[in-house]
């Protein structure tokens, strides 16, 4: 219980998390969207054409953020799975569950629109440098911890054994963000670091922010709604169909 | 603004055969795990109520 007098435990359970989760999934998506617009007027048509990359650099708008969200995701996921370990915590099993699939997407995506830049400013689709083979091992992690989990009917061992996988894998996340600083990678050194100033222009930066804000709102609400479909998949109870509110099923908990 | 005319900003400098199936793929990356997840939710929905 905390000093302000609500219980936050009771928003830990599948039951209180469903309706709230189907209350927030509007707000997040909502501002997916208007974010993600902003960010692609800014990128086609504020943003400048590059000096050596001509427009082909607009790739970035997408697979900057798309690469970012792919390393997070992990991250997250990584972290509900510990917690679901050290606390034997169901939802946050749930929650690591609910999440892979997202992250595989951008991890894809990353993949996918670096190599439609790779093809016309280095002249191959695929090298296999540090970056991008440590890249592509992240989308091998996140299929295989999804697959895991399924080739394993009791729900408890799939949620032990793929929270345990999640974490070891972990590992390759720093490995990914300092590939470009530990070897000698084709593949560019970071753009945009938190210690130093931007090395684009300004329109270009805002462009990739506000479609990274945009991906994480869209992360949110897609996670949480397949949060919703995994507690419906997963936990028996008479009437998920209909709407009930939170004070509801904390009650009848 | 930088762009004279649609084509110009559809041909993206000679580079359109790239920036545009990135966003496409990634329009229909999202759009379809949107719908996946719909869908996925829908049938959840439909299997549980069966019980």
């Amino acid at each position: 219980m905390s000093a302000t007098g609500i219980n936050w435990f009771k928003y830990s359970s599948p039951q209180a998390l469903y309706p709230l989760a189907g209350r927030m999934i509007p707000w997040f998506a909502a501002v997916a969207v208007g974010l993600i617009a902003v960010g692609l007027y800014v990128g086609f048509f504020v943003a400048p054409t590059d000096v050596t990359q001509g427009d082909a650099y607009r790739i970035i708008f997408v697979h900057v953020p798309a690469a970012w969200m792919s390393m997070f995701l992990y991250v997250i996921m990584a972290i509900w799975a510990g917690i679901g370990l050290g606390l034997n915590a169901r939802p946050s099993f749930m929650m690591a569950q609910a999440i892979a699939p997202t992250g595989a997407m951008f991890t894809f995506l990353a993949l996918f629109t670096g190599s439609m830049w790779g093809k016309p400013t280095w002249g191959a689709w695929w090298v296999w440098d540090a970056r991008l083979t440590s890249e592509l091992i992240l989308l091998f992690q996140y299929i295989g911890i999804i697959l895991l989990r399924s080739s394993i009917d009791d729900l408890r061992r799939a949620d032990r054994a793929s929270a345990v996988l999640a974490l070891v894998g972990v590992i390759n996340v720093p490995i990914i963000y300092f590939s470009v600083r530990w070897w000698n990678t084709l593949h560019q050194g970071a753009s945009v670091t938190i210690t130093a100033a931007p090395t684009m222009a300004g329109t270009m930066v805002t462009a990739m922010l506000v479609m990274m804000l945009g991906f994480w709102m869209y992360s949110f609400a897609v996670t949480l709604a397949r949060m919703r479909c995994v507690i419906v998949e997963r936990e028996r109870q008479p009437s998920w169909g209909k709407p009930a509110s939170i004070p509801d099923v904390a009650e009848a908990r | 603004m930088q762009w004279g005319s649609v084509a110009e900003f559809f041909a993206m400098g000679g580079y359109g055969l790239y920036v545009w199936p990135s966003f496409g793929v990634a329009a229909l990356c999202m759009g379809g795990e949107i719908l996946a997840v719909w869908r996925r939710h829908a049938a959840a929905l439909a299997s549980h109520d069966e019980l």
